[in-house]
């Protein structure tokens, strides 16, 4: 597969997985995209769940084969905090999946703590991410 | 702890700072001396042919628990859209017939006939505690989780009462009262609408090495509390001996109660009252088997991704040195 095309199944699915992610909120339900005909399956928990779990399977593939590419480019202060963001994602997110196997478990302050973060994470990566969209078509604009 | 939306903030940062700096990770042992246990699993069973229905154990529960039943801001905040309804039952806190955010243990009683034998059974219904809860493996929030003792709790300081937990347990036994908790102080029309409570096991009283208040209490000697292992062999061995039958040994993947009943519980469970509050008896698989099956393929695919991408490095400058 070329390039273009890898590109957008890695922005599918990272965007499948804000969605799937969202819907562990009960707000799908409550805000009525479940009432949309077809759109039913938002309000599933453990369907979404599931789509979560497969969806990070295929991201963590993408982040892993992305990783000796990335040590080799020189690092900006921008390509640097997007790392971190990325890294704090997947870092809570696995600790999520452990939290969820079940013969483990962690304190109640751990689970909060991790929850949050992972949401913060993903905050904090969206907000990277634009700026980095922006930084890149101010640059693009200047160029022309 | 009380929260305010500052300390809420504070909290989140601290949080993905904790989480950065690496989570720790506990094992709970099953009766072992592993280093790395932090507890033993408990769990009780509950011999529904001795239970006489005296109420013995619903007054204690309501009295050790008191103190933290909610104490609802009236009026609540009008929330939207309209379709989101409070629940209230701050003025029905007598109610014992069924579980409410005041009443986390009721005595359901069957009556039938079983093999041409008439039967009633008092059966005292509470949070199973799960050894993997779906009401804490869900919660997107942190809010309800499972203790190294096997005890699942739901945080009231940080619950927003979305009642996702209710939703996805098999029994649906946590309860919300609105006009409670943190949600007022976050987003009150828009986000959450109260708190959800349920049985936590007398998480405190256990923590200080007591027993539960409604197995203390009972006259009757219906609960046993125990390391999980053990109180499961005596579960099957009670069941054994008497030609009872045993219920949350595997339900939902299996359970930290016992029910040993002299009444098959399917038959039991066409006996009781079902509904809002009041808890089945039916049969219940593990719904966390494809997650589980998935974690391994979570776990595998970075390492899988790097091989990859480190293989198609390597065939790059391997590709490079062959044009030079």
């Amino acid at each position: 597969m070329n390039k273009r095309g890898l590109n957008l199944i890695f922005r599918l699915t990272v965007f499948a997985l804000l969605f799937t992610g969202f819907a562990q909120m009960p707000i799908f339900a409550r805000y009525y995209l479940a009432d949309v005909p077809g759109f039913a399956w938002t309000a599933d928990y453990y369907l979404n769940h599931i789509l979560h779990y497969g969806l990070a399977a295929v991201l963590l593939v993408f982040l892993g084969w992305r990783l000796p590419l990335a040590m080799k480019r020189r690092w900006t202060s921008g390509g640097l905090l997007l790392t971190l963001s990325w890294a704090g994602v997947v870092a809570t997110g696995l600790v999520r999946v452990m939290k969820n196997q079940p013969d483990v478990f962690f304190s109640p302050n751990l689970v909060m703590a991790v929850d949050w973060a992972h949401l913060g994470f993903v905050m904090l990566l969206g907000a990277v991410s634009l700026g980095h969209a922006l930084a890149a078509r101010t640059k693009a604009d200047a160029a022309q | 702890m009380k929260i305010n939306r500052r300390s809420f903030l504070a909290t989140g940062l601290a949080a993905a700072a904790g989480a950065v700096a690496g989570p720790a990770q506990g094992r709970a042992a099953e009766g072992s001396s592993s280093a790395s246990s932090v507890a033993v699993v408990l769990a009780t069973l509950l011999d529904l042919s001795k239970c006489i229905g005296c109420g013995a154990c619903v007054e204690a529960c309501r009295e050790a628990n008191a103190h933290r039943y909610p104490e609802p801001v009236k009026p609540f905040p009008k929330m939207y859209p309209s379709r989101v309804k409070a629940a209230d039952w701050s003025d029905k806190r007598d109610v014992n017939d069924r579980l409410t955010p005041y009443n986390w243990l009721y005595i359901q009683t069957a009556s039938g006939e079983y093999n041409g034998r008439t039967f009633e059974l008092n059966i005292p219904r509470r949070c199973l505690h799960c050894q993997n809860p779906p009401c804490a493996n869900l919660c997107p929030w942190g809010a309800a989780s499972k203790d190294g003792r096997g005890i699942v709790a739901i945080n009231d300081e940080i619950c927003l009462g979305g009642s996702k937990c209710k939703d996805v347990c098999p029994w649906h036994i946590p309860e919300r009262q609105t006009g409670v908790g943190l949600y007022l102080k976050l987003a009150p029309s828009f986000a959450g609408n109260g708190v959800m409570y349920k049985c936590d096991r007398c998480q405190d009283r256990v923590a200080a090495g007591g027993t539960p208040a409604c197995i203390e209490v009972c006259p009757e000697g219906v609960q046993t509390i125990g390391p999980r292992d053990k109180i499961l062999a005596q579960a099957r061995k009670l069941a054994e001996e008497t030609g009872g039958f045993l219920y949350g040994d595997t339900e939902n993947g299996g359970t930290n109660t016992f029910y040993v009943s002299p009444v098959p519980f399917d038959v039991v469970n066409q006996a009781i009252d079902k509904g809002p509050g009041r808890p089945h008896l039916a049969s219940v698989g593990n719904p966390f088997t494809t997650e589980d099956t998935l974690a391994r393929a979570v776990y595998a695919a970075p390492l899988a991704g790097l091989v990859a991408g480190a293989l198609h490095l390597i065939r790059g400058a391997a590709s490079e040195d062959d044009h030079e």
